[in-house]
């Protein structure tokens, strides 16, 4: 009990720093999945193309080597990232590439009368994917967009890999600097649930309130 | 005859339809082959013809929403010459003028569900008419009030009936103050009992001086409020007429077949003692 009060400060950074990395990737990730959704279905080839390839490789390969590749593998092409930038890039890239498929599932889900409807009123394509498509899209994508924010949270923890010091690798270390391992990895899981939990609430609420109009 | 001129719209021409040698093919399939047809303004006409006689596919290459392969559409003076692939951006821009110039009631309503019916009607004044938002709202109200439901203004899409549905999208309609509205099976979703609503305020519409074409199987409405009847078989126009001459005494054999089958129910049954402005029978094969 000792060790966890002792190194509370510590604990207490490291779980800001998990917070920033899940959050501000969460947020690039939608911005660029939403972009990256848009171009896949796009009737323009070569977005198309391009949005399919990178779903594939972001998707397809362990995030652990995006990761790696970023921090250690960038630097013999001369680009030098800070630990934190490399891991909120590889998280949002990997992020984005899941993101674009639960986007892409949310816009086909719109009923093609809905964009029937927008056309036959010459809205601009912006304004009525903005105004029409987006606001239902949402609201059939924000289940998997969820559960996608809460496996970004975890995935932070692979940031420890690149000296990045969030609760994991707080948690070893102190773990490793008082051989109360159970203890430290205990308290750090009990806090990555701690936001999970937080973070399904809000859903929750979100889904509730986007859903007033169908009710 | 409804001639009497629309107040407020500018008088562009005297035929805001004016469609010549359209064709569209889906895959294998050719739906429409060669069809003209021109509307006058304020004329209603209405298109009748079995299922898969091309008759929803003209109405929605009247707004493209169908590109079709071949042949002019002329709406409200603007023209696309369709097939012809080079002049992509110039397209685009008539396509939208035209869409700005006409308006389209589905069968299926596609109201916008995640908006209330005032949302609804507002949005294409907001959105298209760049109308600030007191002032989209205020015509909403009004045309919500025009199809009865100024008590509805409130309520999401979910918590309409059928028929109440039908005309909130015939105010939304209305709010892009065409010049035409296009009306694709406009009661072909709804319950029986439901018809008449939607057919008074189309019926009102009409009288009003709207210029309209109705893909529909209503062969009362079509008596009573239309100018003109287009029947449409195999994607041609077959046959077309005023109303009384064509339901009464159609020329053409599929024609007479077509009319033996939605017209089953004629005078005689329909004794359920409606006066003569309200629709007194419907159709009923559906």
């Amino acid at each position: 009990m000792d060790l966890i009060v002792r190194d509370f400060p510590d604990l207490l950074r490291a779980m800001g720093v998990t917070l920033l990395l899940g959050v501000v990737s969460f947020v690039l990730g939608c911005i660029l999945g939403a972009l990256v959704g848009l171009a896949r279905i796009s009737r323009f080839r070569l977005l198309k193309g391009l949005a399919i390839a990178y779903v594939s490789v972001f998707r397809g390969t362990p995030l652990l080597i995006q990761i790696m590749l970023v921090y250690y593998g960038l630097p013999q092409l001369g680009i030098l990232i800070e630990p934190i930038p490399s891991a909120i890039l590889a998280l949002t890239l990997y992020a984005a590439a899941y993101l674009s498929e639960n986007f892409r599932a949310g816009i086909i889900a719109v009923d093609r009368g809905q964009w029937e409807a927008a056309h036959s009123m010459g809205m601009p394509y912006w304004r009525m994917l903005r105004r029409i498509v987006a606001p239902q899209a949402i609201r059939v994508a924000l289940p998997p967009i969820g559960s996608r924010f809460i496996a970004l949270m975890k995935d932070t923890s692979l940031a420890s890999a690149v000296t990045v010091v969030e609760l994991t690798r707080a948690a070893e270390t102190i773990g490793s600097s008082t051989f109360r391992y159970m203890e430290a990895f205990l308290v750090a899981a009990a806090a990555y649930w701690l936001i999970n939990t937080a973070l399904s609430l809000g859903q929750g609420a979100l889904e509730r309130r986007l859903g007033r109009a169908y009710a | 005859m409804n001639t009497t001129d629309q107040p407020g719209t500018p008088g562009r021409t005297d035929s805001p339809i004016h469609i010549s040698g359209l064709h569209k093919r889906f895959g294998a399939l050719e739906v429409l082959k060669g069809v003209d047809l021109t509307v006058a303004r304020g004329e209603v006409v209405v298109v009748m013809g079995p299922s898969g006689s091309g008759k929803t596919t003209l109405i929605r290459c009247m707004n493209l929403l169908e590109e079709p392969d071949a042949g002019t559409v002329a709406v409200c003076g603007c023209s696309v010459e369709c097939g012809d692939r080079a002049r992509r951006r110039e397209r685009a821009r008539q396509v939208r003028e035209i869409r700005h110039r006409t308006a389209m009631v589905f069968q299926q309503f596609n109201l916008f569900p995640h908006l209330t019916a005032l949302g609804n009607v507002a949005e294409g004044p907001l959105s298209v008419r760049r109308m600030p938002r007191a002032d989209a709202e205020a015509l909403a109200r009004r045309l919500l009030d025009r199809v009865g439901l100024a008590d509805k203004a409130a309520e999401y899409p979910a918590r309409l009936s059928g028929g109440q549905k039908q005309r909130v999208a015939i105010a939304r309609a209305l709010a892009m103050e065409p010049e035409v509205v296009l009306f694709d099976e406009p009661t072909s979703a709804l319950d029986p009992e439901l018809h008449a609503e939607v057919l008074q305020v189309m019926r009102e519409l009409a009288r009003d001086g709207m210029t309209m074409v109705v893909v529909t199987h209503e062969v009362e409405f079509a008596r009573e409020v239309s100018d003109r009847v287009v029947f449409m078989d195999g994607g041609v126009v077959l046959e077309e007429g005023p109303p009384r001459e064509f339901l009464s005494r159609p020329a053409h054999p599929r024609a007479q077949a077509f009319l033996r089958l939605v017209a089953h129910d004629l005078p005689e049954q329909g004794a359920d003692g409606d006066g003569p402005d309200k629709p007194t029978r419907w159709e009923q094969a559906s």
